[in-house]
């Protein structure tokens, strides 16, 4: 990866040099299909459109690297795609760049940018552009009747098999309270009480024994596909692909889904930053937002992007918008990801949670 | 002596000194020549010696150094820090103290530095981030009396225990990390105590990559030694041979190493398949050979074997055949002239091999991490989740400092027990 | 046993010890066989050449390991061990390690442990090897002494001929593979029974001759020139074969006539001393020797002389063709 990267950065900086007006940005994202996605939305209609290119690198989440750049005062990333804990955090911490919203295009209809995007996708130093979702998947061929709550991923009687969970305690002590009875509205009152810890902690221990941990995103669908578990607690858009690209006998379940949004920033200090602007400037644009969402069901955040959401970019007969986190049927029994509440809590929390694990 | 003794003999009368025929006292000339030749010997290992000062000891130090100094609210807390550092933890805190905080919340919002101050806060109290964060939005227009309005801004600035935390993280040089990577909470009047028994972690978590580690030495030992006998006592065509089967899986990245581990041990996987296939285990209940302790240990034992089969085969070459054949001729038995006399002489190989492979496993990564699953995570793995997931490197420094001390007191006992001198690597 | 290396001396010694595994005929220890027998249980001594001595324990130890693995009680052990180490004069260094002994110390400790436990036979293998000449003589002496003292069978390979002729009673000669000829030291020099060992075991004048008359235990030869020369049939073939001829240089005379006779010049004169050597061209070979005592009234040579040598045809052997 760091080769090709290399490779890539080294004919970019050759065409550089030969044509002094074109810039090169490197933009990093989660990798997989959901790179794919943006390469084919934003990279190439920008790259085209400007002369620039586009250098993408992988990473796996996270501000370390970004602040390890940041603090040495090297700084090779010019646009990276965070979560909005992260996003808030490396605000916080000065990591980021500012970024001002005002300057964002307008939707077609002439809504201002600051009105169009959703709660929270904005901030001072970043610029929201999908909503995903966290929820389970379960393999069809294990079950005779489908799986539909929270609760019956819980249920290793009526539902039994091994179960995949993120090996994090951010989202999994939600589940764990929804799948014990709390409705997805009340899930972050009850975790603001230490019973409220103790009873999603207890919940987990039901089905501790069953349980195959998972690190990163691709691990999910290859658990369900090998048969390791029956069910697992997965990212929609990853589990969407093996679905509709591989075919596999797979469902979702939108009960007690946790969404998140993915936002945009820039390290402080990065050498392209004008650059690095524009592309955000254009990406997060409503026609970009509607073209990524044909490739990967994560919602685009801003509201004058859902009418546009077409089809599946393989298969003209799955419409996107039905997969999509953000529909009524999904957010029937859901709840947003509280960062306040992880940001304050999160490292006594994993901490604990790390402690139950090693138990 | 035999030299020196010569040369006493040439003596000069007048003054007893020998002299060179150039004149300068021949033992000034000796000196110079052998510091010359020093300075030479120095000068060829200089550029590896300044290598490992600058690319390995100084980043270790300096690393370790985060481990019990942390000056995040020393640095960006400039006015509130000499307050807080002579208030008893016990009163209520002043007005002056107030005024202060609000004077370096302003400064740390526009700084854009109070993320930072908020994060090390949030470590000693959980909950303070958005405390400091928002409290910092607001600085801009709290007006005087800052107590009332701070604490009307947000209920908690009257709560003793923010303040105490402070107290705390103003002092940047601090056993808190240290005491966080055993398991102990330093509180603000300077105690010492244990962590709620649902967050203690890190002492458990020695212990095990102590135990895997050790049983890793022991499986490698055990399924190491027959190999290296094997190759030793082989024609050296056939054991050339077996040496390269051994040396094999260096030829492949480590990631694919342990990869190949899942596909063997996975709950579908090879061995459970032919387990089944055996009879020795039914298709649903098949064998949790993988994402636990099993795992580790397994793919552990097998990628760390050859880091003990060299150093065991290349003692065992030394040892010529005639040991065992004169302890025979004594009236040995196979078993005796093998314990008697074969066996204390590969002591040295055992003791390089069991020190290598114990180090190699003791700070393990890649393995666990894939395959570790719940129970079979070591040591480093947390040392790197802190590093890269938490951020909290300071905490990840006090790990590793732990970590070394704790390789550096085995290294001794090893030493007082087998004796360092006692090891050979061939 | 003496011979060449790679004469498979060291290979019969190691069946002797039961290491390698005889493919054919029988080993018998007095009168036993101990073909089945494995090495621990044959009771037999063993020195090697690089005298093998346990570099983990003390010279104590090493001593007492043969006696421990008997299951000799201690007492009994320490007086062995005490009386093995006085017999080699060793007795101070009990508590050293191996390594820090010289080669003739090291030497000696192998020797007592390999006589330690009384065993009935004892099989050295080139023990002195690694030691420096004047060391060695006397070793070969001492080992000569504790072999007459102790009365026990020693089995001793070596490849040097004057270590063989002094420490033994009877030497085998072994050539490819073979014993040429087992006797003893005087046996062997005086009266070889071919012409490997006749070139082995000290030096000798040979020809290649062609028999023309067999008579008794005499036979008549022709040498490449022509002449006749008579010799002692020992092991040469019937009239037409080759055989060699071997003389020893000290058994032939200069100048006087005798049984044998034929011309020869004189090539290079050394001074030794006790005798003059004197090379000298006979029946076309360059390199006969001829070695003339220094007595009072030897023959005087000169370089380029031409004289006659002659020997008795008792001192001059047949023996087979020597290839």
């Amino acid at each position: 990866m760091k080769i090709k990267v290399l490779i890539l950065s080294a004919v970019s900086s050759i065409a550089l040099a030969a044509s002094a007006a074109a810039d090169s940005i490197t933009v990093v994202s989660w990798g997989g299909a959901y790179t794919k996605s943006q390469v084919e939305a934003y990279h190439k209609p920008w790259a085209s459109s400007t002369g620039n290119a586009v250098v993408s690198e992988d990473y796996s989440g996270g501000l370390a690297e970004v602040r390890a750049q940041v603090e040495a005062g090297s700084v090779t990333w010019d646009v990276v795609d965070v979560e909005l804990s992260d996003a808030i955090v490396g605000c916080d911490e000065g990591l980021l760049e500012e970024i001002d919203s005002s300057m964002l295009p307008a939707a077609p209809d002439g809504t201002p940018a600051t009105e169009d995007f959703m709660d929270g996708a904005l901030n001072e130093c970043a610029v929201g552009n999908i909503v995903w979702s966290t929820l389970y998947a379960y393999d069809k061929t294990k079950f005779d009747t489908a799986p539909t709550t929270m609760a019956d991923f819980f249920d290793l009687e009526k539902f039994p098999g091994k179960r995949g969970m993120r090996k994090v305690a951010k989202n999994m002590l939600e589940m764990a309270l929804m799948g014990d009875g709390v409705p997805s509205s009340e899930v972050y009152d009850v975790m603001n009480t230490p019973e409220g810890i103790d009873r999603a902690f207890a919940k987990l221990d039901t089905i501790k024994d069953s349980v195959v941990w998972w690190e990163a995103g691709a691990q999910p669908p290859q658990l369900l596909a090998d048969g390791e578990v029956s069910m697992t607690i997965t990212w929609n858009g990853r589990i969407f692909n093996a679905i509709a690209s591989e075919g596999q006998p797979f469902g979702l379940v939108w009960d007690g889904q946790i969404y998140d949004l993915d936002l945009f920033v820039i390290p402080k200090g990065s050498p392209n930053k004008d650059a690095a602007m524009d592309f955000v400037k254009f990406a997060t644009a409503t026609k970009p937002l509607a073209d990524q969402a044909s490739w990967i069901p994560y919602g685009p955040v801003r509201a004058s992007s859902i009418p546009l959401i077409g089809t599946f970019h393989s298969d003209a007969s799955l419409q996107m918008i039905d997969h999509m986190p953000t529909t009524a049927e999904a957010l029937k029994n859901g709840v947003q990801n509280d960062y306040m509440f992880w940001a304050d809590n999160g490292e006594e929390l994993n901490e604990r949670f790390n402690a139950w694990l090693a138990k | 002596m035999g030299l020196a003794s010569g040369m006493e003999s040439t003596k000069d009368n007048h003054n007893n000194v020998v002299i060179t025929s150039d004149g300068i006292p021949l033992k000034k000339k000796l000196a110079k020549s052998l510091f010359q030749s020093r300075l030479r010997a120095f000068g060829l290992v200089a550029p590896l010696l300044l290598l490992i000062l600058f690319a390995f000891v100084i980043p270790i130090l300096i690393f370790l150094s985060r481990g019990v100094y942390n000056n995040t609210f020393e640095r960006h807390m400039i006015n509130l820090t000499p307050l807080i550092s002579s208030w008893d933890s016990n009163s209520e805190p002043t007005e002056a103290m107030f005024e202060a905080l609000v004077l370096d919340l302003k400064a740390g919002k526009k700084s854009k530095k109070i993320g930072k101050v908020a994060t090390r806060v949030n470590r000693e109290l959980s909950g303070t981030r958005s405390l400091f964060t928002s409290s910092a939005r607001k600085a801009k227009k709290l007006k005087a009396p800052f107590k009332d309005s701070l604490i009307k801004a947000n209920k908690k600035w009257d709560n003793l225990e923010v303040w105490r935390a402070m107290k705390l993280t103003s002092i940047s040089v601090t056993p808190a990390f240290l005491a966080s990577a055993l398991d102990m909470k330093y509180n603000a009047d300077g105690t010492f105590e244990r962590k709620p028994e649902e967050r203690r972690i890190h002492l458990q978590l020695f212990l095990r990559t102590l135990e895997i580690s050790l049983i890793v030495v022991l499986a490698g030992l055990f399924l190491g030694y027959p190999i290296a006998y094997l190759l030793a006592s082989l024609p050296v065509r056939t054991s050339n041979l077996l040496l390269i089967l051994v040396l094999l899986p260096f030829w492949t990245s480590l990631l694919v190493r342990t990869t190949a581990w899942i596909a063997m041990l996975q709950g579908q996987g090879v061995l459970n398949d032919l387990s089944v296939v055996f009879g020795l285990a039914t298709d649903e209940d098949r064998f949790s050979l993988i994402y636990n302790k099993t795992g580790t240990l397994i793919s552990m034992t097998h990628i760390l074997l050859p880091f003990m089969i060299l150093p065991l085969y290349s003692v065992m070459k030394t040892i010529p055949p005639s040991y065992v054949r004169a302890a025979k001729s004594m009236g040995a038995t196979n078993w005796t002239a093998f314990w008697r006399i074969y066996f204390p002489q590969t002591i040295p190989g055992i003791g390089a091999g069991g020190i290598l492979v114990f180090i190699l496993a003791i700070s393990f990564y890649i393995t666990p991490a894939l395959i570790g699953g719940q129970d079979g995570t070591m040591i480093s793995n947390f040392i790197d989740f802190h590093m890269r997931k938490t951020l909290n490197w300071s905490l990840a420094a006090a790990m590793g400092g732990v970590l070394l001390v704790l390789v550096l007191f085995l290294y001794w006992i090893y030493d007082r027990v087998v004796g360092i001198d006692n090891m050979k690597l061939g | 046993m003496l011979g060449p290396s790679g004469s498979g001396k060291t290979t019969c010694l190691m069946m002797l010890a039961g290491f390698e595994t005889a493919t054919y005929g029988e080993i018998r220890l007095g009168g036993k066989p101990i073909n089945n027998i494995p090495p621990h249980k044959r009771g037999i001594g063993m020195v090697f050449q690089n005298y093998a001595l346990f570099p983990h324990m003390t010279v104590g130890e090493n001593l007492s390991f043969p006696l421990e693995v008997r299951g000799i009680e201690k007492a009994e052990r320490k007086k062995k061990v005490t009386n093995a180490l006085d017999m080699v004069q060793m007795s101070e260094f009990i508590g050293r390690r191996p390594a820090q002994l010289s080669g003739g110390q090291q030497q000696r400790i192998a020797l007592a442990r390999s006589l330690v436990f009384e065993p009935e036979l004892v099989l050295m293998d080139e023990p002195l090897g690694a030691l420096d000449k004047q060391l060695r003589e006397h070793m070969q002496y001492e080992i000569k002494h504790i072999h007459e003292q102790l009365g026990v069978t020693v089995v001793y390979v070596t490849h040097d001929q004057s270590e063989a002729l002094t420490m033994s009673d009877r030497v085998a000669v072994f050539d490819d593979g073979r014993i040429q000829q087992l006797a003893t030291p005087a046996d062997l020099y005086e009266r070889p029974e071919n012409a490997f060992v006749a070139q082995f075991i000290g030096e000798n004048n040979r020809f290649k001759t062609e028999i023309i008359e067999v008579k008794n235990d005499k036979v008549l030869a022709r040498t490449a020139t022509g002449s006749i020369l008579s010799a002692r049939k020992v092991n040469c073939g019937e009239v037409g074969t080759t055989s060699t001829l071997s003389i020893r240089p000290e058994r032939v005379s200069v100048g006087l006539k005798g049984e044998n006779t034929t011309k020869a010049k004189v090539l290079e004169l050394i001074y030794l001393g006790d005798h003059i050597r004197c090379r000298m061209s006979v029946e076309e070979d360059n390199e006969f020797i001829v070695k003339v005592p220094n007595s009072l009234n030897h023959t005087h040579l000169e370089v380029g002389e031409e004289t006659t040598v002659s020997w008795s045809s008792e001192d001059c052997r047949a023996l087979d063709n020597g290839d």
